[in-house]
């Protein structure tokens, strides 16, 4: 597989006709770990979201490309089979599916009809991830998180992406209610992960996760669009100093998208 | 991802039709003669004649439900009530003619099924053909036969029992069926006998305007136990369709019985069955009921706990397609001190079909210490479609435990692009969220009818997205 290659470019999107993202451009390669930070409201889930096809989401212009591809032209599913992978911040429960068949689907959905998964492989794999991500044997068996704790939910997420193997892995808010146990193994996973073959997109409002997944670039997200993008020392100084800095450099008051700018 | 109303296919699976080979039918409509002719032909002792003639007077009588569904458009004029396939019961495979081991064959039960199920017994149109035993349950003393020959053969047992748990007068097409039944599968389980394998039985309706009035009796003696299975695959017709069965069970002292069906009609078919049950005193009835398809479907399997500490379970599923209506429930009477029940009745409509749970929990003056738990879920699968929980709750004791709880879901957008964002296509998460929502009652069934009926269902599913 050669290295992948996400290209967002000016891109706008509106949701209820409001206008979310006013123009963000962005590219990750393979091997690449990109951090997403910015205050709550300022439109990192709706680039999550957008990224995978969410219906809600409305876009109004600009182009987002995977390996050259029109990304949105195709249906969430179709982003999926070509590779990107969106780890949720709220996933969702999938009552009577255990979580064994629905990955095996997923897996199966991708390598196409004729070239399905052996069973055997199938589960041997899945269980050498679950233990390498300190997950109780049981949850193959559990339903699609039901009943799961929200360390649980994420530990799942990862579980799927590693199985998935996409060639670009976008983490929206991974971190969110996770003690720091749960986090290291977390930030475990994605780093047995990272490599040429895949990229790696980490939205985040705390420095927190980036203490254990290394970031390469940091971009900041206010109103909408990235208003500044550097190296791991821009987190590091957020964690330190906090938003306001910036703000003050670019004159925001409002770092909301709710602001008209 | 808005769901836009989609087109149904109108084709129908199982919709292949054999040349007819019955050798006997009776005239179209109902009448007294027609009545006399059915038990001529079979042979039947005097008192089952007028057991048959005093239920067609009480079917005379009753008035046309108006409750349920709309029967406006049965006739009773239009339909045969009587059609006899071939000569006799057939006693081993080999026998079956070959044009009806086809139809078995296309309904996917293969010849290789036999040979680990206990005893296939199955009906084809209004006659028993196919009926085979295994030898240890004989030696056990369990006898499972069609209903026809269980009168002959077991006359005692069987008048004894026969309509004591649904009489003729219980309602209008319980006294249809006992004027005209025909087949259906007997069962008798001695005292303390353990039949470990499920006993099976085969339901096919195969002619145009055919009614189908099978009547099955299960007798659990104290401290059996056995699971009966019946599957039915009807194929399509261009005009109505009646299905009116009765099916009565006694489980005596500490006996226990599992009853299974799956039912998938035709979409013209009129499902109307009178399913009862009497559990004595420790003994546990579970009703396993399954609905896909027919035009109406009107359901209600009911337990009556007679005895202390009897148990009742009615795990239940129905699916209702475009003009279609499913008005099925449960029915748990308590009448003795500690009994237990539980309803799970799960419904899925689509394409504008309609999927009630209607039912009653009664709690009679003797009951106290009883407990019910009635769980109500439904899947609404898009605008036109609906759904509506009637329970209907009698308490006459003070000292009992009910529990009523009804969910209302749709597939949510939300469910949808989680699934979807991991590769898998629109329909097939549909579908696997749907498979979810009735695994509580497919993980119930046995394996090949598990299989079945997931493939039933993904049938239903297909083409169901715009």
């Amino acid at each position: 597989m050669s290295q992948p290659k996400l290209t967002i470019e000016d891109l706008q999107v509106s949701v209820e006709g409001k206008k979310i993202l006013k123009g963000l451009s962005l590219e990750i390669k393979g091997g690449e770990v990109h951090a997403i930070m910015g205050p709550n409201g300022t439109g990192k889930s709706t680039l999550a979201s957008t990224l995978m096809g969410h219906p809600k989401y409305k876009v109004e212009s600009g182009s987002v490309t995977l390996n050259g591809e029109n990304v949105l032209e195709m249906a969430t599913d179709e982003r999926a089979r070509k590779g990107i992978f969106l780890a949720m911040q709220y996933p969702s429960e999938i009552s009577g599916v255990t979580n064994a068949d629905f990955l095996r689907s997923a897996i199966n959905a991708r390598r196409g009809e004729g070239n399905e998964i052996s069973l055997i492989k199938f589960v041997r794999e899945m269980e050498k991830k679950m233990s390498f991500l300190e997950m109780k044997e049981s949850f193959a068996q559990r339903y699609v998180n039901e009943g799961f704790s929200g360390g649980e939910k994420k530990r799942n997420e990862i579980l799927q992406m590693m199985m998935l193997k996409p060639q670009i892995a976008i983490l929206d808010e991974i971190d969110s209610g996770l003690d720091i146990d749960a986090l290291k193994v977390v930030a475990k996973g994605v780093n047995e992960m990272k490599g040429p073959e895949m990229g790696v997109l980490v939205i985040t409002h705390y420095q927190r996760l980036l203490n254990y997944i290394k970031p390469d670039y940091v971009h900041i997200m206010m109103q909408g669009r990235i208003v500044r993008s550097g190296g791991p020392e821009l987190a590091e100084k957020l964690e330190a100093e906090g938003y306001d800095w910036i703000k003050e450099e670019l004159g925001i008051e409002d770092e909301t998208v709710s602001q008209r700018s | 991802m808005t769901k836009k109303a989609p087109d149904i296919q109108d084709e129908y699976k199982y919709g292949f039709k054999d040349e007819d080979v019955s050798i006997f039918r009776s005239e179209k409509g109902l009448t007294r003669e027609v009545v006399e002719e059915i038990s001529k032909m079979k042979g039947e002792p005097e008192w089952m004649l007028e057991f048959r003639l005093k239920a067609l007077e009480n079917f005379e009588q009753f008035p046309m439900p108006e409750w349920g569904g709309d029967l406006s458009e049965l006739n009773f004029d239009d339909i045969t009530y009587y059609i006899k396939p071939s000569e006799k019961a057939e006693k081993s495979w080999e026998e079956v003619p070959d044009q009806i081991k086809d139809t078995f064959d296309k309904l996917g039960i293969p010849e290789a099924e036999q040979k680990w199920l206990a005893g296939v017994s199955a009906q084809y149109e209004s006659e028993v053909v196919y009926h085979n035993m295994q030898k240890e349950l004989e030696e056990l003393g369990v006898i499972f036969m069609d209903t026809d020959s269980a009168l002959k053969e077991y006359p005692e047992i069987f008048k004894e029992h026969f309509g004591t748990v649904v009489p003729p007068s219980d309602n209008k097409f319980a006294a249809l069926n006992s004027a005209v039944w025909s087949g259906g599968s007997f069962i008798y389980v001695p005292k303390g006998v353990k039949v470990d394998i499920p006993l099976q039985a085969y339901f096919r309706i195969n002619s145009e305007n055919m009614g189908q009035f099978e009547r099955t009796l299960i007798i659990v003696d104290e401290g059996a136990s056995v699971h009966y299975v019946e599957g039915c695959t009807a194929p399509i017709y261009s005009t109505n369709s009646l299905h009116s069965a009765v099916v009565e069970i006694i489980a005596k002292k500490g006996a226990t019985i599992r009853y299974t069906t799956i039912q998938n009609w035709a979409p013209n078919i009129y499902n109307l069955v009178t399913k009862r049950a009497v559990a004595e005193e420790d003994a546990t009835v579970e009703w396993v009921d399954g609905n896909i398809g027919s035009k109406l479907t009107m359901k209600y399997p009911a337990v009556i706990m007679k005895g202390p500490r009897a148990k009742a379970n009615v795990l239940s599923i129905a699916m209702a397609g475009k003009g279609q209506h499913q008005d099925a429930g449960a029915k748990v009477i308590h009448l003795a001190p500690d009994c237990t029940s539980t309803i799970i009745s799960k419904s899925i409509s689509k394409h504008g079909g309609k999927a009630n749970y209607r039912g009653l929990a009664l709690f009679g003056r003797n009951s106290q210490g009883s407990k019910s738990n009635i769980k109500c879920d439904t899947l609404i699968l898009d605008e036109i479609s609906t759904s509506d929980t009637i329970p209907h709750n009698e308490v006459q004791n003070n000292d009992i435990t009910l529990e009523h709880e009804a969910t209302v879901s749709k597939v949510s957008e939300e469910q949808l692009f989680y699934l979807m964002s991991r590769g898998i296509s629109e329909q097939d998460a549909i579908q696997m969220i749907i498979m979810g929502f009735i695994e509580p009652f497919t993980k119930e069934l046995p394996m090949e009818y598990a299989v079945e009926m997931n493939r039933l269902i993904k049938f239903e599913m297909e083409g169901s997205i715009g």
